[in-house]
């Protein structure tokens, strides 16, 4: 679809400038501000109910406490890098299990392309936090200086004791919103109330202050400086989620055929677009949606309420701008070309309609690729052991004669627990007839048997000794296998590996 | 140069003025503020010039050296250890062995110390190596693998003059000094032979026992089991220092040769030299 790669398109809004000539072009251009304009409606009311929902998560989440018992973190969701653990409710992952990070964002990635090519940009119109934060702010600036038309008049205005007055205290409330957003950030990787106080008190570390200020300042310039030039240049997205978007995709989409030709409210033949530019003054990023599909368009679907407010003043059916396919737009502009604008055109558009093809190859595959990350985590989740046992044969020398003619070889046992559990696991040597085991730092239990005691949380190792007496036949290599066996006799953990022997 | 410059109807933006099988490109100019950050970099590269080390004999404003850094780290971690190398140095080696985290603490430094020191000779695990050094895995000691023995070689060291207490031990060059005929010596290496059933010649090693307990038991034990006292090696054992064939035992009874260990003392902490004798000692061999 050459509608949805087309790049940029001219701002239809700003008053068009004589075209210079070919030499002046210049290379560098002033960004045009953008003053979106405050709107209500459908859409609006999901997208702040979305807004809360995000920033609630995100603020109260490190405050969620869970109790793990004694000497571990309370903290429900922490990354506590000093002790390389992961805690997430009743999980708590190592860092050789990183893989569910990787795996979480690759169910993400699918996740996003999968609503990507039903729905178009919900990511970005509704949840990215770019545009969550950037709509807090703007909520704020509102708030402060008024609306639209108020603020335009505030920048072009003198700049008395009004006008720094109400920029002063924008600041202000967006610094505080920044520092909150880049404090709560840092309560993720340390304990949030300890941390809280410690920043607020000036005892924090460097390193704590450091990430703070630079999350802080970073939401301070993204939302309230950069705003739909991080969208519009900054951000990868954009760029390559029209390989996501096809015709059955549902967009932000004017329906020309309805809208064309534009004109008055009450003139004769015109269609139903009356040219109030409301969908411009309420765009986010200072697009005209009725040029069609284009990469600032966010499909926030605020342009939606502010058209539809319109055309209910109007009398007139809501939907001149709605979430389409652009299948069906081009099949409304087939069934209506040449029609006169009126209601018979725009109920001959309707019917041309036909419902969005949800199921097809490309979402299909989304969705398996979706179900195949997921079960696979699943997976590797519930067989995900909590008792590791690694078994590291020494090399040098790769075995030892004795004295007495036998043959020894050394093993490094490494036990790696995952849980607070402490009871110790007798270690058994499964081998050929002969093959004697020993451990000596370790007691014995009533078998005779090596008790390996095991630290909570941590890696414990061990030198074990495996020995052949003299006389028996040896061959060069053997496999032996180490396995640990808990109170009740059951094989807790267990790992293979070979006795070397001189070669014969 | 770009010929054909040209406006794109759609977005009244110049061209490049290329064309590639058909295609034009855009020329969009650049948000101002891109350039602004580019100009912001270049006054980041030049402040970071002059602040940090950046050419041969310019330490920068700040004096920041990434050696200094390490090396002050290095002392930091030192004073941290230091505590543990006190109670290392004040303990002996028994002590150290019986208290698990002192004994956990000298092994993972000990490991190091070896490395640093002693595999040179001994061999990376401690494997040593045929013809003259020996493997502290094993079983088998020569001076004693006792802590106390462990520590008292470190310490010491073996014929290397440096200390009082060294191991000391001379085995006589039986053959090059004329102490016994190429005769007798191949009669004792036959009687040394038989000491672990390998003899092929019953006469000869029965001769060869006279003059072994004549002139070699009393360092090596009327059966061959060595005598740590004086260093004499065990010989009716499996563990072979300079080989155990029948033409290197006669070689080395004609004209032995002797390894020499320095002594360490002085050289190394005596905290290194404890967690060196626990370490060696947890080795595999230890008594």
């Amino acid at each position: 679809m050459s509608t949805i790669e087309a790049p940029h398109r001219a701002k239809a809004d700003r008053p068009a400038a004589a075209p210079p000539a070919a030499a002046d072009q210049p290379l560098y251009a002033t960004r045009q501000k953008v003053y979106p304009k405050r709107v209500f409606g459908l859409v609006r009311s999901v997208k702040w109910a979305v807004l809360v929902l995000c920033l609630a998560l995100y603020y109260i989440v490190p405050w969620i406490r869970w109790d793990r018992g004694e000497g571990v973190p309370n903290q429900a969701v922490l990354v506590d890098m000093w002790n390389a653990r992961l805690f997430f409710f009743w999980i708590e992952l190592w860092p050789q299990e990183i893989y569910f990070l990787a795996g979480a964002l690759i169910l993400g990635a699918f996740a996003l392309f999968a609503v990507s090519s039903l729905f178009g940009r919900l990511w970005c119109g509704f949840t990215c936090p770019q545009t969550v934060w950037t709509d807090l702010f703007m909520f704020v600036e509102r708030w402060i200086q008024g609306d639209r038309n108020a603020r335009m008049k505030l920048d072009q205005g003198p700049r008395n004791a009004n006008y720094w007055v109400r920029k002063g205290l924008t600041h202000l409330v967006w610094l505080l919103i920044a520092a909150a957003t880049g404090g709560a950030w840092i309560m993720y990787f340390n304990d949030a109330p300890t941390v809280t106080r410690e920043i607020l008190t000036g005892q924090a570390t460097l390193k704590v202050y450091f990430f703070f200020a630079l999350f802080s300042g970073f939401t301070y310039l993204l939302a309230g400086w950069a705003r739909e030039q991080v969208c519009t240049y900054m951000c990868p997205w954009p760029r390559f989620q029209a390989a996501m978007l096809d015709e059955n995709s549902l967009v932000v989409t004017y329906r020309d055929w309805r809208g064309e030709p534009r004109g008055k409210a009450k003139a004769e033949g015109v269609g139903d677009c009356v040219d109030c530019f409301a969908c411009v003054h309420v765009c986010p990023t200072g697009i005209d949606i009725r040029d069609g599909q284009q990469l600032e368009c966010i499909g926030c679907g605020l342009c939606i309420d502010a058209c539809d407010s319109v055309m209910a003043k109007l009398g007139r059916p809501k939907g001149l701008i709605a979430f389409e396919t652009l299948k069906n737009l081009a099949a409304s502009q087939a069934a209506t070309a040449g029609m006169p604008a009126g209601p018979e055109r725009h109920a001959c558009g309707m019917k041309a309609r036909s419902v969005p093809r949800f199921i097809r190859p490309r979402t299909l595959l989304y969705a398996g690729a979706l179900s195949a990350v997921a079960l696979a985590m699943l997976g590797a989740f519930l067989l995900r052991s909590t008792l590791d046992v690694t078994v590291l044969r020494d090399r040098a020398p790769l075995f030892v004669r004795l004295s007495d003619g036998s043959i020894r070889n050394a093993y490094t046992i490494k036990i790696v627990n995952k849980t607070r559990e402490e009871a110790p696991l007798a270690l058994v040597l499964q081998a050929p007839q002969g093959f004697a085991l020993s451990v000596p730092d370790a007691a014995t239990d009533p078998a005779g048997r090596p008790l390996l005691s095991r630290r909570p949380d941590g890696i414990s190792q061990y030198r074990v000794f495996v020995t052949v007496p003299p006389g028996q036949r040896l061959p060069e290599s053997t496999p032996v296998s180490f396995r640990l066996l808990d109170a009740g006799g059951r094989a807790a953990a267990s790992q293979s590996s070979v006795f070397l022997g001189p070669r014969s | 140069m770009p010929t054909k410059i040209e406006k794109d109807s759609i977005t009244g933006t110049d061209t490049t003025g290329h064309e590639w099988d058909g295609l034009k490109e855009l020329n969009t100019p650049l948000p101002k503020w891109w350039l602004w950050t580019f100009y912001a970099t270049i006054v980041w590269g030049i402040a970071f010039v002059i602040i940090y080390p950046s050419f041969p004999y310019w330490r920068g404003t700040s004096g920041w050296i990434a050696r200094e850094a390490i090396v002050a780290e290095m002392a930091e971690v030192r004073a941290q250890q230091e505590p543990m190398l006190a109670r290392l140095r004040e303990a002996t080696p028994a002590a150290i062995a019986a208290d698990p985290e002192l004994r956990a603490f000298a092994v993972a430094g000990g490991r190091v110390a070896f490395a640093n020191n002693c595999a040179g000779c001994h061999g990376a695990g401690g494997q040593g190596a045929q013809g003259g050094y020996p493997a502290l895995v094993d079983d088998d000691w020569i001076w004693g693998g006792s802590l106390e023995a462990i520590q008292h070689t470190i310490r010491h060291g073996i014929r290397s003059n440096e200390s009082d207490e060294q191991r000391q031990s001379m085995m006589p060059r039986f053959g090059a000094d004329g102490l016994l005929t190429p005769a007798q010596i191949n009669d004792v290496t036959e009687h040394v032979l038989s000491l672990t059933n390998r003899a092929t010649d019953a006469a000869a090693a029965g001769r060869g026992a006279e003059i072994f307990a004549e002139q070699c038991a009393s360092c090596h034990g009327e059966r061959g089991e060595g005598n740590r006292e004086f260093g004499g090696p065990r010989l009716n054992d499996q563990v072979w220092l300079y080989g155990s064939s029948r033409d290197q035992i006669a070689a080395f009874i004609r004209n032995p040769r002797m390894g020499v260990m320095p002594s360490w003392q002085g050289r190394l902490d005596p905290a290194v030299i404890n967690m060196l004798t626990v370490y060696v000692h947890a080795l595999g061999g230890g008594e």
